[in-house]
C-alpha cells in the first residue's frame, strides 16, 4: 500500500505538486478529452444525424439533473464511509466510460440517449467529491490552492483537445458520427487505466484519523467547523474536533451543513446566472452572427486554462477568501459589462477574459477552502455537500435571471445580476472569514 | 496493482493506449462506408418527389412504393412547387447548410448560406416563394430552451428575410413583445405574401397569420405547430401537442379556418413533421422507426380511413405535377 503517498506532501512531487495531484490531474485532462469529443458533436448528431426536432431534442436535454445531485452526495457519503475515495472515484469515471457505448447502442432512440446521457453526469457527480477529496489528502493545506490550480489547468486542457480529436475522428470516419462515441469511450477507458495504476489507493486509514470512537482527528483542520458534539467544548477552533471526529455518521454528515462554507457556496451559485445566458446576453450585444457563438465559450476557457494555476497559487499566498471576493468582483463585471452599451470585439474579449477569471478564482480555490474546513474522513463528503449546494443555488438563480429577462429586458436584468453579485459580496466575505 | 514498478505501469499504459487508439481508428476507417441508394429506374407521369436517405429522388405518384429514381443531389429537407426546387443541404462538422433553389431539372438557380439545423422547408404554390426553419443550437440556456429561426427566400426579386423575429406580433388583439419569440414552420397562402406559421412565446406555441410586405403576424389560435395550408385555402394540417406538451407527442389534425372546427385525423402515432397535401383530401408526413430510417405515410384529411404507408424508407414528400 502507497500509505506515504497520502500523507501531507506526497512521495513524489513535480515541482510542488504531489505525483498523486498530477496523475488525477491526468486524469481528468484524459477523461475531459473524451466527454468534450461527444459534447461537441452531439447536437449534430442528434439534430442532423438523427433527425430530432427543437422539442424533442430539448427533452433530451433537460436530463434529470436532480437524480445526479443526490447520487453526488451519496457518492462522497459513500466514499467516506467505506474509506475508498479512489474505488467511488474510479466507479464514476468508468460509468462515464460506458455511456459512451450506451450513447451508440441507443441507437434513435430519445429515452434511452437520455438515459445514456445521464449515467454519462450521474457518473461525473459521482467522481467529482471523491477525486477533489483525494487531491486535498495528498496536499499540504498551505498548498491546496495551486494543487487545485494545476488540476484544474489540466482539466481545461482536456477540454480544449476534445473538440479537435473529435474533428480527427470525423474526418477518419467520412464524417459517420458512431466511430466518435467509440474513440470517447476508449479514450475514456485509457483515463480509467491511468486513475487505477497511478492514484494511490486510500484504503487505509486515512491520515492521522484513527477507527476508534472517541479518538481524535489529529491536525484538527483548524477550522472551527468540525464540531465536537455533545462534548460542551462546541467551537473551540482547533481542539473541538478532538472529541470524536472520527466517525463517518450520517449525523457527522449533516454537521456538516451547518458549517458556513455551504452558505458561501450557495452564494456563489446565486450570483452565478449561467453560461448559456452569459453568451446568449453577448452575442446578441455584440451582434454577433451565431457562428461565433462557440468561440465565446473558448475565449472564457482560455483564461481560465492560463489563470488556474497562478491564482490558485495567489490564493495559496494572499488568502483564498480573498481570491474568492475578486472573482465574484469579476463577474459582477461581467454583468455590468454586458449592460453598459459597450459592444463588438472589445466588449467580447473583456467578457470572455473576466469570465475566465471568475471561474479561475473561484472553482478550485473553493475546493481548496473545503479542503481545510472539512474533516479528512468526511472529506468527501462535505466537498459534495459544497459542490451540490453551489449547483443547486444556480439552478434557482439562472431560472430567476430568466424570468427577470422575460420581465425586464435584457439590459435590466443584467444590471440587477450585477447588483446582487456586488451586494453578495460582503455577505460572502464574512461567510468565509477565518478560513484561509 | 500499485505493486507493479513504475515502469512497468508505464508500460502497461502505453501499450492499452497503442491498442485502444488502434481500435478506435480501425473502427472509424472502417466505419467509413455510406450506403448509397441505388437508382432502380425511371419514373414516367405524375411523380412524388421524397428524400432516400438523404439523397432527392423520385417515385410515381401512380406507383409510389415502385421504381425509384434516385440523384446524386444531397439534402437534409427537400420542398417542391411548380418549377421550383428547393434543398436545404446536410451540415457538417466543419461546414454550414445552405438553401440551394433549383429548377425542375436541379439546375441551382440560387444559393444562400445559413447558419443552424435545417428543420422545415416549403415552397410557396406559385414557386415563387422559399421558406425555411433552422434550428438554432444556441446552448439552450434554460433546461428545455432551444432555439429557431425561420425565413424566407423571394426567388423572383431575391429579397431576403433572414428572421421574422423582428415582425411586429399582435396577439389576442393586442400589440406583444418577448425575447423568447420564436418561429418555425412557414407555409405561403396563394398570394405569395400571406402566410401562416407556428409563433412560440410564453410558453405558448400559436398558429399566426402573417403578412410578408407588412412585417406583421397576429395570433389565430393556441397549440397549433407546423400548419400546412390545403390547396384550396381553407384548412390547415398541422401537428398539436398532446395535453398541451410536447413531451408526450403531437397528434396530426386539421383545422377548418372558416368555422375553426378541427378534425382530428386517423393518425394515432404521434407525428413530428410540417405535413404535406398531396391534393385538397390526402396529407403526407413523414415518421420515424426505431431504428431511425424514416418512411412516408399517407392519411385522409377528413379524420376517416386509416394511415397507409406511402413511401418506405423515405422523407420530405411533395407532390411533382409535371
Amino acid at each position: 500500500m502507497y500509505l506515504t503517498t497520502l500523507d501531507r506532501g506526497g512521495v513524489r512531487t513535480l515541482g510542488r505538486v504531489s505525483g498523486t495531484v498530477l496523475a488525477l490531474g491526468t486524469v481528468s485532462l484524459i477523461t475531459d478529452v473524451s466527454a468534450e469529443m461527444v459534447t461537441a458533436i452531439l447536437p449534430l448528431y442528434l439534430v442532423a444525424g438523427l433527425q430530432f426536432s427543437p422539442a424533442a431534442y430539448g427533452v433530451i436535454d433537460g436530463v434529470y439533473t436532480g437524480a445526479t445531485v443526490l447520487l453526488r452526495l451519496a457518492g462522497g457519503y459513500i466514499a467516506d464511509r467505506i474509506s475508498r475515495l479512489k474505488a467511488v472515484a474510479g466507479a464514476g469515471y468508468a460509468m462515464s466510460a460506458l455511456a459512451k457505448l450506451g450513447l451508440l447502442a441507443a441507437g434513435a432512440s430519445g429515452p434511452l440517449i437520455g438515459l445514456a446521457l445521464t449515467v454519462d453526469r450521474a457518473g461525473k457527480g459521482l467522481r467529482t467529491a471523491p477525486r477533489d477529496a483525494l487531491i486535498t489528502l495528498a496536499t499540504p493545506a498551505e498548498h491546496l490552492g495551486r494543487a487545485f490550480g494545476v488540476h484544474r489547468t489540466m482539466d481545461a486542457a482536456g477540454a480544449f483537445l476534445g473538440p479537435l480529436v473529435a474533428l480527427g475522428v470525423l474526418a477518419l470516419s467520412g464524417q459517420t458520427y458512431e466511430p466518435v462515441f467509440v474513440a470517447s469511450f476508449c479514450v475514456a477507458a485509457l483515463g480509467v487505466l491511468v486513475l487505477v495504476l497511478f492514484v494511490p489507493s486510500d484504503r487505509a486509514p486515512r491520515p492521522g484519523v484513527t477507527r476508534t470512537p472517541g479518538s481524535g482527528l489529529a491536525r484538527a483542520l483548524g477550522s472551527g467547523l468540525a464540531r465536537a458534539p455533545g462534548s460542551g467544548v462546541a467551537r473551540a477552533p482547533g481542539e473541538a474536533a478532538e472529541a470524536r471526529a472520527g466517525r463517518v455518521t450520517l449525523r457527522a454528515a449533516a454537521r456538516l451543513a451547518r458549517g458556513r462554507l455551504l452558505p458561501a457556496a450557495c452564494v456563489l451559485g446565486l450570483v452565478t446566472i449561467g453560461d448559456g445566458f452569459v453568451y446568449l446576453v453577448l452575442q446578441r450585444r455584440a451582434e454577433l452572427g451565431l457562428g461565433w457563438f462557440p468561440l465565446l465559450a473558448v475565449g472564457t476557457s482560455l483564461a481560465y486554462l492560463a489563470l488556474s494555476a497562478p491564482l490558485g497559487r495567489l490564493a495559496d499566498r494572499i488568502g483564498r477568501s480573498t481570491v474568492v471576493l475578486g472573482g465574484m468582483a469579476a463577474l459582477a463585471g461581467v454583468y455590468l459589462l454586458l449592460w453598459s452599451p459597450l459592444g463588438g470585439p472589445p466588449l467580447m474579449v473583456l467578457v470572455a477574459a473576466l469570465y475566465g477569471v471568475f471561474y479561475a478564482a473561484t472553482d478550485g480555490v473553493l475546493m481548496a477552502v473545503a479542503g481545510t474546513v472539512f474533516p479528512a474522513e468526511l472529506r468527501a463528503t462535505g466537498m459534495a455537500l459544497v459542490q451540490s449546494g453551489q449547483a443547486a443555488a444556480y439552478v434557482v438563480s439562472s431560472v430567476l435571471f430568466g424570468l427577470a429577462w422575460q420581465a425586464w429586458g435584457t439590459g435590466v436584468a443584467c444590471l440587477a445580476a450585477a447588483v446582487v453579485a456586488v451586494l453578495a459580496l460582503p455577505l460572502m466575505a464574512v461567510l468565509l472569514r477565518r478560513r484561509v | 496493482m500499485s505493486s507493479l514498478s513504475r515502469r512497468a505501469r508505464l508500460l502497461v499504459t502505453i501499450v492499452a493506449a497503442v491498442l485502444l487508439a488502434g481500435f478506435a481508428t480501425g473502427y472509424a476507417v472502417l466505419g467509413r462506408h455510406h450506403p448509397r441508394q441505388a437508382s432502380t429506374g425511371p419514373v414516367p407521369g405524375p411523380a412524388l418527389m421524397v428524400l432516400s436517405n438523404g439523397q432527392l429522388s423520385t417515385v410515381a405518384a401512380a406507383d409510389p412504393r415502385g421504381p425509384r429514381e434516385v440523384t446524386e443531389v444531397a439534402c437534409d429537407r427537400v420542398h417542391a412547387a411548380a418549377a421550383t426546387v428547393a434543398c436545404l443541404e446536410p451540415v457538417g462538422a466543419l461546414s454550414a447548410t445552405r438553401l440551394v433553389v433549383m429548377d425542375q431539372r436541379l439546375h441551382e438557380r440560387q444559393r444562400v448560406p445559413l447558419t443552424g439545423f435545417p428543420n422545415r422547408l416549403r415552397v410557396s404554390p406559385s414557386g415563387r416563394m422559399v421558406a425555411w426553419t433552422l434550428f438554432l443550437d444556441g446552448h439552450s440556456y434554460a433546461t428545455t430552451g432551444f432555439a429557431t429561426q425561420a425565413g424566407v427566400l423571394d426567388t423572383r426579386t431575391g429579397k431576403l428575410v433572414t428572421s421574422l423575429e423582428d415582425f411586429a406580433i399582435t396577439r389576442d388583439g393586442r400589440p406583444y413583445r418577448n425575447v423568447d419569440a420564436n418561429y418555425w414552420g412557414i407555409t405561403f397562402a396563394a398570394d405569395d405574401n400571406r402566410f401562416y406559421a407556428t409563433l412560440s412565446t410564453d410558453g405558448h406555441r400559436y398558429l399566426v397569420e402573417g403578412d410578408l410586405a407588412a412585417k406583421t403576424v397576429r395570433t389565430v389560435r393556441d397549440n397549433v405547430e407546423c400548419p400546412s395550408l390545403s390547396p384550396d385555402g381553407t384548412r390547415i394540417a398541422y401537428k398539436s401537442a398532446v395535453d398541451g406538451d410536447p413531451a408526450k407527442g403531437w397528434r396530426l389534425s386539421v383545422l377548418d379556418l372558416a368555422s375553426g372546427t378541427i378534425n382530428p385525423t386517423a393518425e394515432t402515432r404521434s407525428v413530428d413533421d410540417q405535413a404535406v397535401w398531396l391534393d385538397d383530401r390526402t396529407l403526407a408526413y413523414a415518421l420515424q422507426t426505431s431504428d431511425g430510417t424514416n418512411d412516408t405515410w399517407s392519411v385522409a384529411a377528413d379524420g376517416t380511413g386509416a394511415p397507409r404507408l406511402l413511401v418506405p424508407g423515405a422523407n420530405s414528400p411533395s407532390p411533382l405535377r409535371r
